[in-house]
């Protein structure tokens, strides 16, 4: 039954054919058996699983329907869920205990979804390939010696390899769509502000934001339809009501104009993985889209406009892990020393980096320099695709820059940095953007073939436009089940 | 080596981390060249236009000042590094006269 999608379970459960307390047993059976190679768990929530399942069955037998009754979901550990271990895969928050639930958490929970564990990351979302988690190794299910990308890889590990059909991730520069996309899935990132992030570990404020990863667009729009929608808990949730995405999937592509990005493609991923995207650009036109040529010609400064904005905000929002209201604590001599050393001891490399970095750039003399040049270029890089949509209504693009590579392939910071190319204009744009599977490419130092990602991309609050055509999409070419996950001890 | 305008011994010193002199190194290079890259900013003329803080625009919001439940001060307090009664409890801050 581990194949089994969101919107089926949920279909099964309310018709009492099955109880949300049998799939949530086998869910935990099968991850039990699995997770060991995966590792896409930092915390198992069996318990919790058990009584929020019979909670549900209890809904269900006084006659409520739930669009997620009893379905198994995976909840990225940056958000918190009262009464269970919430660390962001850090040291410095390696034994909190969260004593509230993150709003989205809370709303796909009331759902009827039911939670099975926290899933690992790079430490506080700084990353792309998981490898930057202190608390453990993801591994890709579509191929162990491979990174599942990141950050929310745990996420994506946990839904391609069938141990739940929904994660919670959390995206600021592409961290929903590039693990997506490394783990044959779809990740889909809402546009800023339609999911509350109350409960949800801050990075990068004016950029993070939660979204599903899924195997299918139309769970992603069942997850996405329970987790959207206005917060007072977080002012900078929109009051844009949200439309219902489940009711708008399509068959078909007629009538849209999709824009394919000049600059793009005239860069080459290699034959392959060119080869793979002319031939999605291609099915889209087949499906009736017209296809459109759009300029993007600030999108080559995204990299450097966010490894700016980012460390900034992170800078600011990490100063608050100080050993003093939670997490972990190194006494110093005095309460300076305590900082110092606590930090010290807390944070990983990547962490210390872009703490370094955005200290630096908000600092007296380079603040006008590095941080407002930078929220300048963004101005510039929203204008572009503002431009772009007034001839298209959709953009498509490569999600990442490549398939999953190896663990420990990116050795300098930088090289990492660049797997997000495509995404990081995007979200600094503040844009609804998702990742469906797109087709397969061999690359060089592999025997088979690996999963690669079309980056899909609407105008702001479009999310009911974008989910519909990625529906299209994905039901015409099926490119997610040509290869099941390469797992020891199988999926089935 | 850091950068020319990148003193990381300062800057670890604003963010409260003690770095070790090896990590002092490592980090000083990878943040030069982590700068130089973020550098291709200086090529683009943004004199036109201005910041942006975030892209959806936020406006103030209005509530009534209500007393509402908080989180339990001893499920908050258990979390804590070390509390004493209702309390966060801190190496001495203020030095003695």
């Amino acid at each position: 039954m581990q194949g089994t999608t969101a919107a089926e379970t949920a279909r099964a459960v309310n018709a009492r054919e099955r109880s949300a307390l049998e799939v949530v047993e086998e869910a935990l059976e099968h991850a039990g058996r699995i997770d060991g190679e995966v590792g896409a768990f930092l915390t198992m929530t069996a318990e919790l699983a058990r009584e929020h399942a019979r909670r549900v069955d209890g809904r269900i037998a006084r006659g409520e329907k739930l669009p997620l009754a009893g379905v198994p979901l995976a909840v990225k550990d940056n958000m918190c869920l009262r009464g269970t271990r919430t660390t962001c895969a850090s040291k410095i928050l390696a034994d909190w205990i969260a004593p509230y639930t993150a709003t989205a958490v809370q709303r796909i929970l009331d759902a009827g979804a039911v939670p099975i564990g926290k899933t690992n990351l790079d430490e506080f979302a700084m990353g792309s390939s998981c490898e930057n988690s202190a608390l453990g190794v993801t591994r890709n299910p579509y191929d162990l010696e491979r990174v599942p990308g990141g950050s929310s890889g745990g996420s994506a590990a946990a839904v391609a390899a069938l141990e739940t059909p929904i994660a919670l991730g959390s995206d600021t520069g592409g961290s929903i769509r590039e693990p997506a996309a490394f783990c044959n899935i779809v990740g889909f990132k809402p546009t800023y502000g339609r999911v509350s992030r109350y409960g949800l570990i801050a990075f990068a404020s004016s950029l993070d934001q939660i979204g599903p990863l899924t195997r299918t667009v139309e769970d992603a729009a069942l997850a996405y339809d329970a987790i959207a929608g206005l917060d007072p808990m977080d002012s900078t949730s929109v009051d844009v009501p949200p439309q219902t995405t489940i009711d708008g999937l399509r068959e078909d592509l007629r009538g849209l104009r999709i824009g394919i990005v000049k600059e793009y493609a005239a860069k080459s991923l290699g034959a392959s993985v060119d080869a793979a995207y002319k031939a999605a650009y291609a099915e889209l036109e087949r499906l009736g889209a017209e296809l459109v040529e759009v300029a993007l010609p600030t999108a080559d400064y995204g990299l450097a406009t966010y490894y700016l904005i980012a460390p900034a905000e992170c800078s600011s929002n990490l100063a608050r892990f100080d050993g003093v209201r939670y997490g972990l604590r190194v006494e110093g001599a005095d309460m300076i020393e305590t900082y110092e050393k606590t930090r010290a001891a807390g944070f990983g490399p990547e962490v210390k980096r872009r703490i370094l970095i955005g200290t630096h750039a908000l600092s007296s003399g380079y603040y006008d320099a590095y941080y407002v040049k930078a929220q300048k270029a963004r101005t510039k890089i929203a204008a572009d695709f503002e431009n772009a949509f007034g001839i298209c209504d959709l953009i498509a693009s490569p999600a990442a820059a490549s398939p999953a590579f190896k663990h420990g392939a990116k050795s300098d910071p930088y090289s990492m940095y660049l797997m997000d190319y495509y995404t990081i204009p995007v979200s600094l744009a503040g844009l609804p953007s998702l990742s469906v599977p797109c087709g397969w490419v061999r690359p060089d130092d592999a025997e088979h073939e690996m999963p690669v990602g079309l980056q899909l991309t609407a105008p702001l609050f479009a999310e009911r436009f974008l989910l519909g055509a990625a529906h299209a999409y994905e039901q015409s070419t099926q490119h997610a089940k040509k290869h099941a996950p390469r797992l020891a001890l199988g999926v089935s | 080596m850091p950068g020319p305008d990148l003193d990381v011994r300062y800057v670890a010193k604003l963010a409260r981390l003690a770095l070790t002199d090896e990590e002092a190194r490592v980090y000083g290079a990878q943040l030069a060249d982590i700068l130089a890259h973020v550098g291709a900013l200086n090529e683009l003329d943004t004199s036109d236009v201005a910041a942006t803080a975030q892209v959806i625009e936020s406006r103030n919001v209005w509530r009534e000042d209500e007393l509402r439940p908080c989180l339990p001060h001893d499920e908050v307090l258990a979390e804590a590094p070390q509390a004493q009664g209702p309390y966060f409890r801190v190496p001495r801050i203020i030095g003695e006269a």
